[in-house]
């Protein structure tokens, strides 16, 4: 079973569910967490193990072979995405702009732009737990493109994990194409808000987003006290399930800032995360 | 012009509230551009009135004519975005996995199919409620290409700031350190970064810096919500020292922050006075650095 938590808007507390549900889930099944926001990755501030694996991870650019080159023009003709300039009698290819679908590689007439391996990221595999791996993927600086390594990174839990571990992602925030690449496979999405102007404003666009995608969802509220009604009326009128709630609660924002996990500190929390596990468990409706 | 980027690397550090507040202060003395379109939330603070809307194109989609296709199997052999599905022998599109590359199309023997350009998202020049002209944007719903639109929104900025002859642009930038940021960093003057003390706050932070770094400009830091943690506001503290970034104030965390939003008003409408004076300080002390650092 794969599970994502998304959430519209960033510091809505993706990661503080993402690391304590995973947690909670370890005591009674065998679990894998996977940062995917491999932008800014921080799961892993909260769960501490052993690493056991570590891989750098490529993307695949083409590299101009200026001897057998025949400047015929194709390759710039091509490519989509405009990553590839013609200086005089030299072909530049700039990485940030390609997309890797070997077009210009496999359509140049001299085949002189031959894939090769670039470096976007590393991957880093941990065990928390007998029952619990963390697996989490950071993106090198510099590199724009975030889709690749969550696409390399859904791969190497489809390879490694069976279906007897509950697979969670820790999704991007945003709606654009890394969350989609996050959430385009997986069973449910559990989408985190928090009730504000701000927060519904995100959460909307999300939920349209996850409809698009035909996706069975259902939504918690962080910060709950805060601000008003209007998630909760929102949630209400669109008859999408409230999973849980957890409380505005100044202990929580310091235990978080420091980076412990709160289930095992704040029973009103645990008792929150029991009714995530049911909305995990129990049968999808569809959307 | 000169334009002031505001950026976290984390989300939900306060960084949209704290923009809102520096575009108020400035009154109509200044050009806003809301460059987080994946949660474009500013609107929500300025009330722009959404004068003028324009339809922003990015990217293609392959589409495939059922009636010309040969079943060949072509394009579903060169497509490296699994994009094409083939069910009963019909090979359609998958609009959510096509990357719009146009490798497909330059195989298909037959010229069955077709890139059409697709319509990813709206922008909008808007008068808010400082009568300031503000520029922003609603990404659509599963599209793709944000950082596009995050240029577009820019760029339209830029145009709008000439015309009115304003000297200042302020931009709401997002979260993360991808195609986005960097769209947003590009051609800034100076960069605010907002950070909260927490690991996460501090981690993220040192990644978007790193970023900064790459752009060669002259960056400060706001720390919000410093009381939650004293320890790492500290470490966030030397953190900047080490890295020369300028240490531009620390706010309090403060729930006036969410009831202003909840009444759709700017935190320097409405909030407390000591938060008024600290953000007072900090857009002056920023502007100055602006004018210092860029010259």
């Amino acid at each position: 079973m794969k599970i994502a938590i998304a959430s519209g808007k960033g510091g809505t507390g993706k990661t503080t569910l993402a690391t304590n549900l995973s947690a909670f889930l370890s005591e009674s099944e065998k679990v894998v967490l996977a940062d995917l926001d491999v932008e800014e990755p921080n799961s892993g501030l909260f769960l501490k193990g052993d690493l056991v694996l570590e891989e750098v991870r490529y993307k695949m650019i083409p590299k101009w072979n200026e001897d057998t080159c025949t400047l015929s023009g194709k390759c710039r003709e091509v490519c989509n995405f405009n990553a590839i300039v013609q200086l005089g009698p030299r072909i530049l290819v700039l990485p940030e702009l390609c997309h890797s679908c070997y077009a210009c590689s496999e359509l140049c007439p001299s085949s002189s732009l031959p894939m090769t391996p670039q470096r976007m990221g590393v991957l880093k595999e941990y065990k928390i737990n007998d029952n619990l791996t963390f697996v989490e993927s950071r993106l090198d600086i510099g590199q724009e493109q975030a889709v690749p390594l969550i696409m390399q990174t859904n791969d190497f839990i489809d390879l490694n994990f069976d279906n007897t571990t509950i697979k969670l992602f820790d999704s991007p925030p945003g709606a654009s194409c890394p969350v989609i690449e996050v959430t385009k496979d997986v069973d449910k999405v559990i989408l985190i808000t928090e009730p504000t102007p701000f927060g519904l404003h995100d959460l909307i666009i999300i939920v349209e987003t996850m409809r698009e995608l035909k996706k069975d969802f259902g939504v918690v509220i962080n910060r709950y006290g805060v601000g008003n009604d209007d998630v909760i009326d929102y949630c209400n009128r669109e008859g999408i399930d409230i999973i849980a709630k957890i409380s505005n609660d100044r202990h929580i924002a310091e235990l978080y800032s420091g980076g412990d996990l709160i289930y095992d500190k704040v029973p009103a929390v645990r008792d929150e995360l029991e009714r995530v596990k049911s909305y995990i468990f129990s049968e999808g409706e569809g959307m | 012009m000169k334009e002031i980027v505001v950026i976290s690397g984390k989300g939900g550090t306060g960084k949209t509230s704290i923009t809102a507040s520096f575009a108020y202060l400035e009154g109509e003395n200044i050009v806003v551009a809301d460059c987080d379109v994946d949660a474009a939330d500013m609107h929500l603070l300025l009330q722009p009135d959404f004068k003028i809307a324009k339809d922003f194109y990015s990217g293609e989609l392959a589409v495939i004519d059922q009636d010309a296709c040969i079943y060949c199997g072509e394009c579903k052999t060169v497509c490296r975005f699994d994009a094409i599905p083939v069910e009963n022998g019909i090979y359609t599109v998958d609009p959510i996995s096509c990357e719009g590359c146009g490798y497909c199309s330059r195989v298909c023997p037959v010229d069955a199919i077709t890139n059409i350009d697709l319509l990813v998202g709206e922008y909008y020049i808007s008068t808010i409620k400082t009568k300031a002209t503000m520029v922003h944007a609603r990404l659509g719903i599963a599209a793709d290409n944000s950082g596009k639109l995050v240029a577009q929104v820019k760029n339209s900025a830029r145009e709008v700031a000439e015309k009115e002859k304003k000297e200042l642009i302020i931009v709401d930038g997002s979260p993360g350190i991808g195609c986005p940021v960097v769209s947003s960093l590009t051609g800034a003057h100076y960069v605010v970064l907002v950070a909260e003390p927490s690991l996460s706050g501090l981690h993220d932070l040192k990644r978007v810096n790193e970023l900064v770094k790459i752009f060669k400009i002259g960056v400060g830091c706001i720390i919000n919500k410093s009381d939650i943690n004293p320890g790492i506001t500290e470490d966030i503290k030397t953190f900047l020292k080490d890295e020369d970034i300028t240490f531009i104030s620390s706010l309090p965390y403060d729930e006036s922050f969410t009831e202003s939003m909840t009444n759709g008003k700017v935190i320097v409408e409405n909030g407390n006075e000591n938060i008024k004076e600290i953000l007072k300080n900090s857009w002056e002390k920023i502007k100055e650095l602006t004018n210092n650092k860029s010259e």
